[in-house]
């Protein structure tokens, strides 16, 4: 039966296809038309502002943000937030960097898709850093990698991003910019814009009903 | 004319508690829209509509071109795409995939295209569970009922209704307080998600150029659904593709504004293939099943094909003073309001529901809002020629056609126009408290004739020498 369906599907993607060709009256192999060049507008801002943008915008959405100068100062702020909790935390260097690997709360290091899995679904925190983040509209942006898997800023109820300012971009069209194509870099990529939230019953809003209902981020 | 819309709409406008309901979630979402396009936040939010309109114009009009382009992305990047006819193929392909891995439970992120298509119904008759785990699609699922609205699928109901399901089915206590709703929905879920042998979702855009699937939301289902699973099919429709990742700067802008008022919504997923060497999560199998289901019949005519620029944002539904009235379920597909009354005729024939282009007072209001400019009042009006045209090949619609060429013979008769003026001048004022126009008149003002018709006057006006 599998194979039957199987032989159906081939000749399937005739079909559909013959007949989009067949409704557009245009023949196999034709090329389109010039299209005009990605309409992409970002702003020319101090980037300087970005950071306190980022941060306007992204406590707007319900987040907390916090700035420091050097990396040394981060893990005070983590030790602080974990107090009591326990923490999954990327691979991603920068955080190592930053001393957050090492705090005793923090659970590191994994390569096994099942362990990863199972320490997420009992963390209070997940720790990631963050490959982009747009000041416009107090957004992050992850990369899955092998430093980065998806589940850390997924299931754990709370999440934390660290990452360098120069990591601050102005909006989604600059991230367009520098990432024309994302799928030449990672199988997925997340723009992540405030706590999870729904408004299903009765429009009322209920954060954290899938993902991490609190998010943090500290900028170095 | 035959197929009258259904008696439920008397229900639903009788039930103040359901329009109250309707009145505000339309109205919250239309505020926070206005508020998110508003002139100093979005100056260009015009330009951008005409851009999006133009961008969606160009894929549709060489669709078999991206079509083929997205598929051979989808190969590169280690996906493979399955193209379908219909909804028994879908089925066919998810079944026998389902059989060839050992799977029994599946994980579905909200996806009009697989409501379009019965999907769930199909895949539980061979014993698969299929799981519903947007909020409010799960409360729908639980309840047998099919989304009130695109975007707020569950806005018929209230708080104590969904405490009323939940008990029911989950054999929880009572529970009417929201946020402890939504926890005993995450956890039930969170079971599903962490168990699930197949993660399905739609797709808000397909990029070609990338091979990508970009599905927008708020919850982290889709997430969930997308991350969690070893195998991810996407359910979409040919008509989602997008030429170039970069487009999405335009469409983004508009669709979360547009829908929820929201610059961008909590969680987009840009998602192209299995996961890679070394990625530690994520599926090993990546599908797009591409479906066709009535689609290229709509392609086929240059004007009505601009109803497959739609992106689902669902404004059209919250500006229309029909949906607000008589909300979702009066309407007879699973997509409702002034974009449904478009495309439902072209898929299912306009004589299946003839009333449904004639369900508006074509103010307008949808097209002002739709984020990709497609003329849905121009397109009622075509739909409802072809409804008529199809009527008189059935022979129906007899009654108003010889009424109208009586109508057209008198205007074209002054002197037998004029003997029928006088005689119902006399008789006007007695008609409308009878029959079908006793009806029309109880709730309109019924035109007063002046004293002396226009022509008396004429005759016996002075002329100035």
């Amino acid at each position: 039966m599998v194979e039957s369906a199987r032989g159906a599907q081939v000749n399937s993607r005739e079909v559909v296809l013959g007949n989009v060709r067949k409704a557009l009256d245009r023949a196999a192999g034709l090329l389109p038309t010039t299209l005009t060049a990605p309409r992409l507008k970002i702003p020319i801002l101090d980037r300087g502002r970005y950071t306190t943008l980022f941060g306007q915008n992204f406590e707007k959405l319900g987040g907390k943000s916090f700035f420091v100068r050097e990396p040394r100062e981060v893990a005070p702020i983590l030790s602080e937030l974990l107090q009591g909790k326990r923490a999954v935390a990327s691979n991603a260097p920068f955080l190592a960097a930053c001393g957050i690997t090492g705090l005793p709360q923090v659970q590191s290091g994994f390569t096994d898709r099942e362990a990863l899995r199972a320490a997420c679904v009992t963390a209070d925190v997940g720790i990631t850093s963050a490959d982009y983040a747009l000041a416009e509209t107090g957004t992050l942006v992850m990369l899955s990698s092998p430093e980065e898997p998806r589940l850390i800023s997924l299931l754990p109820p709370v999440h934390i991003a660290v990452f360098p300012q120069s990591r601050m971009l102005a909006n989604l069209d600059e991230l367009l910019a520098v990432l024309p194509n994302p799928a030449e870099q990672t199988s997925s990529m997340v723009l992540i814009t405030g706590p999870s939230r729904t408004a299903d019953i009765e429009q009322i809003l209920v954060r954290g009903v899938h993902g991490p209902g609190e998010i943090y981020a500290v900028i170095v | 004319m035959t197929g009258q819309p259904s008696e439920t709409i008397n229900q639903t406008l009788g039930d103040a508690r359901l329009q109250l309901a309707i009145y505000s979630a339309t109205n919250r979402l239309m505020t926070h829209r206005a508020g998110a396009v508003r002139a100093d936040l979005l100056p260009d939010y015009q330009e951008l509509r005409t851009e999006a309109n133009q961008l969606k114009k160009h894929t549709i009009e060489h669709l078999d071109h991206y079509l083929e382009l997205f598929e051979k992305n989808v190969i590169a990047h280690g996906g493979k795409v399955v193209y379908c006819s219909d909804s028994q193929e879908v089925a066919d392909f998810v079944l026998g995939l389902a059989k060839e891995r050992g799977a029994h439970l599946i994980v579905k992120s909200k996806s009009m295209t697989t409501e379009e298509i019965h999907f769930n119904e199909r895949l539980e008759k061979h014993g698969l569970e299929a799981v519903e785990t947007d909020l409010g699609e799960y409360i729908l699922q639980l309840a047998h009922q099919r989304p009130y609205h695109i975007v707020a699928p569950a806005l018929h109901l209230t708080r104590y209704d969904v405490a009323e399901i939940f008990s029911k089915n989950l054999g929880v206590e009572n529970e009417v307080v929201i946020e402890k709703q939504t926890k005993i929905a995450r956890a039930a879920l969170r079971e599903k998600f962490l168990h699930a042998d197949i993660g399905v979702t739609g797709a808000n855009f397909l990029v070609a150029d990338s091979g990508a699937v970009v599905v927008v939301e708020n919850e982290g289902n889709a997430r969930l659904t997308t991350s969690a699973p070893k195998i991810h099919i996407t359910v979409a429709g040919i008509e989602k593709l997008i030429p170039r990742a970069q487009d999405l700067g335009v469409f983004l802008t508009l669709l979360g504004r547009s829908a929820t008022g929201q610059p961008l919504t909590v969680y987009t997923s840009f998602l192209s293939g299995p996961r890679r060497n070394g990625e530690i999560d994520g599926p090993d199998e990546f599908y797009v099943v591409l479906l066709d289901n009535g689609r290229t019949k709509l392609l086929a005519d240059p004007e009505k094909r601009q109803s497959l620029y739609c992106i689902r944002c669902g404004a059209c539904l919250n500006h229309c003073p029909v949906y607000r009235k008589i909300g979702g379920h009066n309407y007879p597909w699973v997509y409702s309001g002034p974009i449904g009354a478009i495309i439902t005729p072209q898929f299912h024939g306009v004589l299946k529901d003839p009333w449904l282009p004639f369900a508006s007072s074509l103010c307008g209001a949808c097209a002002e809002v739709c984020p990709v400019k497609i003329e849905i009042p121009k397109l009622l009006l075509k739909l409802r020629s072809e409804v008529t045209d199809a009527q008189r090949r059935q022979g129906v619609g007899g009654v108003e056609r010889l009424a109208f060429g009586i109508w057209a013979w008198v205007m074209t008769h002054p002197r037998i126009y004029l003997m029928l003026a006088r005689i119902g001048g006399i008789f006007l004022p007695l008609l409308p408290k009878v029959g079908p126009l006793g009806k029309w008149a109880s709730q309109r003002e019924v035109p007063k004739l002046a004293k002396t018709s226009f022509h008396q006057w004429w005759k016996a006006r002075e002329v100035p020498k």
